[in-house]
């Protein structure tokens, strides 16, 4: 053999080789478990926050990111197919005779030494027995072929051949698989970016505004997997595909609209039914297509997939009461806002910008433990999300709740706010007064940040105090009043924690817990006597006294004061009202691999069955004529499953025992 | 004179399968042709075609269930008849099962399913005491718990299935769609897989063994319904209303229930195996089957898994195709399924074609149970992705 012949024989052998087959088909599993364990796909900023500059910087190089694309896993891939393939290639020749070859050159010697291996000495004719021997085996299903070797008769009995096809279309399968997943996957997209004929945008801008490099002509991509968000009323002819860290923008041959978006829920609150009404612009067709899709049901316009995935707000409109926060009017400003869009406000700092990010219908949770109404889950109701960024382009994120949620027995009002992504959202609770409303609250609040009502609150309790106590100190009188003051404008601004700072800086130590005490004593008097003004205000009638829902909502309107300080922004939106506007998240795929790939799998499910449930078996007979009558020499071996066959051979040689003689 | 099984297949003109059928075996046929009929003509309106298909293909399948392993007949009668009652006891009312008897103590969804777990329990012991003891009445009194129980898991899930359309039209669902429900569905076909090599066989000494993985599935099933409150039936959300769930999710439990089975012989080989090596004449060794035959048993247990594995793998990514947009995302229950399988293939192959066997192979088929389980439950439990729906 020329070196060529070898070399070629050693590489097939190699890539033939069961070892390799089977170290490949190992790789693959450990490769893919990484897969699992490392969240795949993300943002680059969400690794090194994760992992450190160190490690993601290996992790990156490695394709960890995106390790099912990874070129190293993709060469995985290639190589276990080729390795199939040299097997198929090698061995199916071999199979295919072997099913039609029925082996009638056996030798009597090699038939001796076969593990299964019966002879008996028969008084009836060869040609008796051999008819007979025919009956057993052709209505078990065997195939017989006859040769006449001078006086001997060789009989050769096969059956289950569709084995050997068994492992052909296992194994074919798998390459058949492999080549449609190679059609729907993006190996032109690699391709091209390698070229650089294609580019990903990281940057979250506009769809329009993007660059020739980052979009794909519906010409461009045979198969892709793409999403796109479509606000009720509008439609788009373009999708998004999520690559790596970034995105590309592919257009479709055809638009899609979404005419409405529903959501239905169970009782229990939870999503029963998502579905669109879409429908498809095309100048291919007479008049526009109309589909409803739903999940499990998705639309297939020429070969494209419409799915029905998931769902956003899509603009809807915000009627909003903004209550300034440290002012003496209590007086809202009406604004409307339009979620994904962005609405300013003029404070006395400057302009706030506010982002309406998102609006939600509902709101499900699991219901406080004996809850009122029994149910497991509760709707909270509307909410929306927006983050305020100040002149510094610093921003806090908020989540505001339209309705008041039973907590503890009480109705609040909830207005949760963030510094970061990272953190938990914490509650500002506002108490909801007889109304539901958040009017008195805010109408107290007025009062606190009210100079002249505070001035009065404090000379009226100074001077009832000193008329008891009988001092008439003018400066203690002032001082005294001015310290009162003092002390409600550091609680507005700061809450408790402004007073314990204030009493951390000017107290000294020893004394810091009786005066602690002593302020709190003043501050809740102070507080009381403008709860009471307020009352009085109203015309509520407090001739005998505050009853014990009053005095609850003082003290919970209390405690959402000393929040206020924290909540990072002058105002309090509180939604009045809204129209809703949703958007339908669609998943728009292309596969022209899939027919192939489910075609190979009926290949792999046949192929398998074949090959553990029809077990190709082999029997002989050597019929010797002798001067009293037949000497029957019997053997038989199986591809498979000895244990089995040897029973099986067993059940043969019993009947022969029961039907020969 | 009767005719034994084993004149039949000795004689000289063998009948065919179909012509050695008894009239019993016709009579079954017909009571399962006229169920399905029925079934298919009073929820006509229900079904879509494709349920349809899987109403007659579910029907077929067990009338050759039932021809050709001869004990599920009775067995499928029994758990008809008692489902048939319970379903008729509830008679549209779902309090009933707080005031009927036999609902309340018996026959309703989470009664039997307590009487299929206890009974699952105590069969798990009195096996371990029909080995140590070596008696046979001990034995079948095994075999007979363990049927019993599969019955009662069985009836379970079908009263089930109607308790969930008797708490609302839209809430009524085959009860596949839960990690709790599937664990009863584990518990149940790894049971039968056993039954069926249990008379195949002819040995009783593995019982044990195969019931410590149920008993396992038991442990967990209930405290998940203790602590998490977990058999409260819930609605389907709108990812799992398909027909793809009645077939998808079965298959998988073939595969997982075999590939279980297959990982407590591997045990009972190796405590057999060293325990021979130390003292060739243990009498609890020696009721166990030879290790050549469990061996014999690993391998069968391990192809039939891997055949319904690889059925219930495709069918997933078809259904994902339907669902999510595409066959394949790489989601990490996918890619387990996909890990999953791969062990066995190579498993498998090194037996198929290296020629491997015996030791080395039951370690494997131990391994594979904890590869599996991961693939089962640990994706669901600590990792994220599209396939949440049994999250604890």
């Amino acid at each position: 053999m020329s070196t060529k012949q070898i070399n070629r024989k050693v590489w097939l052998e190699f890539l033939g080789s069961m070892n390799l087959a089977i170290t490949i088909l190992v790789a693959i599993a450990i490769a893919s478990v990484i897969g699992t364990v490392l969240q795949q796909n993300q943002p680059y900023t969400n690794y090194i926050i994760k992992f450190g500059p160190f490690w993601h910087e290996i992790f990156q190089v490695l394709d960890l990111y995106d390790v099912y694309g990874a070129v190293w896993f993709l060469i995985l891939l290639g190589f276990l197919v080729l390795s199939t393939s040299v097997c198929i290639y090698r061995n199916a020749p071999v199979m295919l005779r072997d099913r039609k070859h029925f082996r009638l050159n056996v030798q009597e010697k090699s038939l001796r030494v076969l593990h299964n291996f019966s002879e008996w000495t028969l008084s009836k004719s060869a040609d008796d027995t051999e008819q007979r021997v025919q009956q057993i085996l052709t209505t078990r299903g065997y195939k017989l072929r006859r040769k006449q070797d001078d006086d001997n008769v060789v009989i050769a009995a096969m059956k289950g051949g569709m084995n050997r096809l068994g492992y052909i279309l296992t194994h074919t399968g798998m390459v058949v698989i492999f080549i449609g997943g190679l059609m729907d996957g993006n190996l032109t997209l690699t391709v091209k970016e390698w070229l650089g004929s294609v580019q990903i945008e990281t940057r979250d801008i506009a769809a329009k505004d993007v660059p020739e490099i980052s979009r794909l002509k519906p010409a461009d991509s045979a198969s892709f997997r793409g999403s796109v968000t479509i606000p009720e009323g509008s439609g788009s002819n373009q999708v998004f595909l999520n690559v790596r860290d970034g995105y590309l923008i592919q257009e479709l041959p055809f638009a899609v609209e979404l005419k409405d978006f529903r959501i239905e829920h169970y009782e229990s609150g939870q999503p029963k039914s998502f579905e669109s009404d879409l429908i498809i612009h095309d100048d291919q067709l007479k008049e526009p297509l109309k589909k409803t899709i739903a999940v499990n049901y998705p639309l297939i316009y020429r070969g494209y997939a419409i799915y029905q995935a998931s769902f956003n707000d899509g603009g809807s409109i915000l009627n909003i009461n903004a209550r300034p926060l440290f002012s003496k009017s209590p007086k809202p400003l009406s604004l409307k806002g339009k979620v994904n869009s962005v609405k300013q406000l003029e404070t006395a700092e400057g302009v706030l910008n506010i982002e309406m990010d998102d609006f939600k219908l509902f709101n499900i949770f699991p219901a406080e433990k004996n809850h009122p109404s029994g149910k497991k889950f509760i709707n909270f109701g509307p909410s929306f999300t927006f983050k305020v960024r100040d002149q510094d382009g610093q921003a806090k994120e908020y989540i505001n709740y339209m309705s008041p949620i039973l907590q503890e027995g009480r109705y609040f009002f909830l207005s949760g706010m963030r510094q970061s992504t990272a953190d938990e959202f914490r509650y500002l609770h506002i108490p909801a007064d007889e109304n539901m409303g958040v009017e008195r609250f805010f109408k107290f609040h007025a009062l606190i940040n009210d100079p002249v009502r505070v001035r009065q609150t404090a000379e009226q309790s100074v001077d009832l105090a000193l008329k008891t106590s009988k001092l008439s100190d003018a400066n203690l009188r002032d001082e005294v009043i001015g310290s009162m003051i003092k002390l409600v404008g550091l609680f507005n601004e700061g809450g408790y924690v402004a007073i314990d700072k204030d009493i951390r800086e000017k107290v000294p130590e020893d004394r810091r817990v009786k005066v602690a005490e002593a302020y709190l004593k003043i501050l809740q008097n102070m507080l009381q006597g403008l709860y009471l003004n307020l009352l009085n205000n109203e015309a509520v009638d407090i001739s005998k006294g505050i009853n014990v829902e009053q005095n609850r909502f003082f003290e919970d309107a209390v405690n959402g004061i000393a929040g206020i300080g924290a909540y990072g922004t002058p105002f309090y939106l509180q939604l009045v009202d809204f129209e809703h506007r949703q958007a339908s998240g669609l998943q728009i795929t292309r596969s022209p691999g899939k027919n192939v790939v489910y075609f190979g799998c009926v290949m792999l499910i046949i192929g398998i069955f074949m090959m553990f449930y029809i077990a190709h078996q082999r029997l002989w007979i050597i019929l010797k004529p002798t001067e009293s009558g037949t000497q029957l020499l019997f053997g038989g071996a199986g591809n498979r499953n000895q244990r089995d066959f040897a029973q099986h051979f067993k059940e043969f040689v019993e009947i022969f025992n029961k039907h020969l003689p | 004179m009767s005719v034994t099984q084993q004149d039949l297949v000795n004689e000289l003109n063998p009948r065919s399968f179909i012509s050695a059928l008894s009239i019993f075996d016709w009579v079954w046929a017909a009571l399962l042709f006229a169920g399905t009929v029925y079934a298919y003509q009073y929820y006509a309106g229900l079904m879509d075609a494709y349920e349809v298909g899987i109403l007659f293909g579910a029907g077929l399948s067990l009338i050759a269930l039932g021809w050709f392993w001869k004990a599920t007949r009775i067995f499928m009668l029994i758990v008809a008849a008692l489902s048939l009652l319970a379903i008729n006891m509830y008679a549209g009312d779902l309090a009933q099962a707080e005031q009927n008897f036999f609902l309340k103590f018996l026959i309703s969804s989470q009664s039997a399913t307590m009487w299929m777990s206890a009974l699952f329990v105590l069969a798990t012991v009195t096996y371990f005491i029909h080995l140590f003891s070596g008696s046979e009445f001990v034995g079948k009194v095994a075999t007979s718990m363990v049927w019993t129980a599969t019955a009662m898991g069985t009836i379970g899930l079908l009263v089930r299935w109607r308790e969930s359309y008797l708490i609302g039209a839209d809430v009524g669902h085959i009860p596949v769609s839960n990690l709790y429900e599937v664990f009863i569905l584990f518990a149940i076909i790894t049971a039968l897989i056993y039954l069926f090599y249990e008379m195949k066989f002819k040995t009783r000494s593995l019982g044990g063994f195969a019931l410590l993985v149920i008993s396992a599935s038991i442990a967990f099933l209930l405290w998940y319904h203790f602590e998490k409150d977990a058999s409260a039936i819930q609605p389907l959300v709108p990812a799992l209303q398909s027909y793809w769930m009645k077939i998808h999710v079965p298959a998988n439990f073939v595969g997982y229930g075999a590939f279980g089975l297959a990982a407590m012989i591997g045990i009972a080989y190796l405590i057999k195996d060293s325990v021979l090596a130390k003292n060739s004449d243990n009498k609890v060794m020696a009721r166990l089957p030879s290790l050549e035959i469990m061996d014999d048993v690993m391998h069968k247990s391990i192809a039939l898994g891997f055949a319904f594995f690889t059925i219930a793998t495709v069918l997933g990514a078809m259904w994902a195709a339907e669902a999510w947009g595409g066959y394949w995302s790489w989601d990490p229950k996918e890619t387990w399924a996909l890990i999953v399988w791969l062990n066995y293939a190579a498993w498998l192959h090194m037996r198929l074609t290296k020629g491997w066997r015996g030791k080395p192979l039951a370690w494997w088929a131990v391994i594979g149970l904890f590869v599996t389980t991961f693939a089962f439950l640990g994706v669901n439990m600590f990792l994220s992705g599209l396939h949440s729906y049994g999250e604890l």
